[in-house]
């Protein structure tokens, strides 16, 4: 059974938005979707700076039998990327939710985040 | 399509936790755990795979000989004696490979062929096509379909099955590669798909699980079909369908060394096809690539010469567990450089071309990794 934490804010693509102190949003893939891709040796992120729509294809993971793309969860600038992810992409399967976030994006319009599911939405989506 | 078929040890593979997939028609696992861990257990201890939709068709009678000499591109006569094998490519009359299949001498008038289950019917049906050229009564070709297999792979497969079978441990000891031997009970072949020493052993369906369910008690590891494929790549061997297919001919596509062009008399399916290619001058040929950074190389990405002419395609690709790099295998124009561009979502990222053999017996191939 994959592991939903409460508080956070879920895609139908499998990604996870929490904000931050600072009030930017951190971004990764659930606990659901490492464990149907398998131990990741390949992480892409977006560039610092860039500035992304709802929905873009920003990123890509891959394990050695999938490639998954990550969609930008909402709109907004990238304020951060996880750089760690580069030499050690398992981090992602080891702790999705904590050392293995992907990037921190500055929301432009907070009605997008309206859009996504919270955890027991998602944990219904998943089951489904 | 029709229902996906599931081999005899489809329970076991659900106990142990398998994630099964469609492959070829067959209900497979693509891992039980992790692909590396499955990888890395092959590499360094020993693994098994449940090859049973493979499909086994045995060849026999007076003119099996006869019948061998024209369907294959690679010469039966090359095998010694009974108990021995030989890799080679099945061809069409224009040298496209139908299939590539490994077969086995098992004793006078009696051959043994191991064929890809994505192909099994159209090989079939090949087969009796081209048995017509033959005397009915001296020509048998009968599936074995009762047959499970299970290939044993890696460097502590012969202890693993010196214990399971301690009454042929002398025969096992003494089976040479690409050789085969048999009792009332198994075909046992020193061959596989891995690149690491090994057997595959032919068995009775009805006793494959407890055979299965033996091996893994005593520690050998499970592999599923995602292992097999970066294991089968690593050590450069090639896979139907993605590597080659009835589109080329073996001089396309790095198997030109298994085509028996001696004795010029034998007229093999195909010949005349090879002959001209060859006289006429191959344009491609089959080379490794390596990216010395993180990503995963997949097949259908381009290659490209450094300004921008394209050279070819990968058939293959991977994120080798063993080197920790991107590996790939491609057909690409006959004169390229030491160095090429891969195209990866928009992006050309260098490649390393070398040998498109990587690992072998555990070890990283000189070359490979600087």
């Amino acid at each position: 059974m994959s592991e939903i934490k409460k508080d956070l804010l879920y895609t139908e693509s499998h990604e996870w938005l929490e904000q931050q102190d600072d009030g930017h949003w951190r971004v990764g893939i659930t606990d659901h979707a490492q464990a149907q891709l398998g131990e990741l040796v390949f992480v892409e992120l977006p560039g610092e700076g860039d500035e992304l729509s709802q929905g873009d294809a920003c990123g890509v993971v891959e394990s050695v039998k999938a490639a998954s793309d990550i969609y930008a969860p909402v709109g907004g600038e990238v304020t951060a990327i996880n750089s760690d992810l580069e030499d050690s992409p398992d981090l992602v399967n080891t702790d999705c939710y904590g050392d293995g976030w992907l990037f921190a994006i500055n929301v432009s319009d907070e009605s997008e985040l309206d859009e996504l599911m919270d955890a027991d939405a998602y944990t219904e989506f998943v089951d489904e | 399509m029709s229902e996906a078929r599931k081999t005899p040890l489809y329970d076991a593979h659900l106990a142990a936790g398998g994630q099964m997939t469609e492959f070829a028609g067959w209900l497979l696992p693509t891992r039980y755990t992790e692909l590396m861990t499955e990888h890395h257990a092959v590499r360094r201890h020993a693994g098994m795979f449940d090859v049973s939709h493979m499909c086994i068709v045995d060849i026999t009678g007076a003119e099996a000989a006869a019948f061998l000499r024209r369907l294959l591109a690679n010469n039966i006569d090359k095998l010694e004696a009974p108990g021995k094998a030989l890799y080679s490519c099945m061809l069409n009359e224009q040298g496209g490979i139908l299939d590539d299949l490994i077969v086995y001498w098992l004793e006078a008038d009696y051959y043994r062929l191991v064929v890809n289950a994505a192909t099994a019917a159209k090989d079939l049906h090949w087969l009796q096509q081209q048995s017509q050229h033959f005397a009915a009564g001296k020509l048998q070709i009968s599936q074995r379909s009762e047959l499970a297999l299970i290939a044993l792979q890696g460097p502590e497969a012969e202890a693993q099955l010196l214990h399971q079978l301690p009454s042929l441990g002398a025969q096992i000891k003494a089976l040479k590669p690409f050789s085969v031997l048999r009792d009332d009970h198994y075909c046992i072949a020193r061959t596989g798909y891995t690149g690491e020493d090994g057997f595959e052993i032919m068995l009775d369906a009805a006793a494959a699980t407890t055979f299965w369910q033996s091996l893994l008690d005593a520690g050998v590891t499970p592999c599923g079909l995602g292992a097999r494929d970066t294991l089968r790549l690593e050590a450069g061997m090639s896979l139907y369908g993605q590597d080659m297919d009835e589109s080329v001919t073996p001089l396309q596509c790095g198997l030109g060394w298994t085509v028996a062009w001696e004795p010029s008399e034998r007229a093999f399916n195909g010949r005349a096809a090879l002959q001209k290619q060859r006289d006429d001058g191959v344009a491609e040929k089959v080379v490794g690539l390596v990216l010395d950074q993180r990503n995963v190389l997949r097949s259908g990405y381009q290659v490209f010469s450094a300004d921008d002419e394209l050279l070819g395609v990968l058939t293959s690709g991977t994120f080798s567990p063993t080197i920790c790099k991107p590996i790939g295998r491609a057909r690409v124009n006959r004169n390229i450089g030491n160095e090429v561009m891969v195209e990866i979502r928009g992006k050309k990222i260098p490649a390393r071309v070398v040998k498109p053999v990587f690992v072998r017996r555990g070890q990283i191939m000189p070359g490979i990794e600087t």
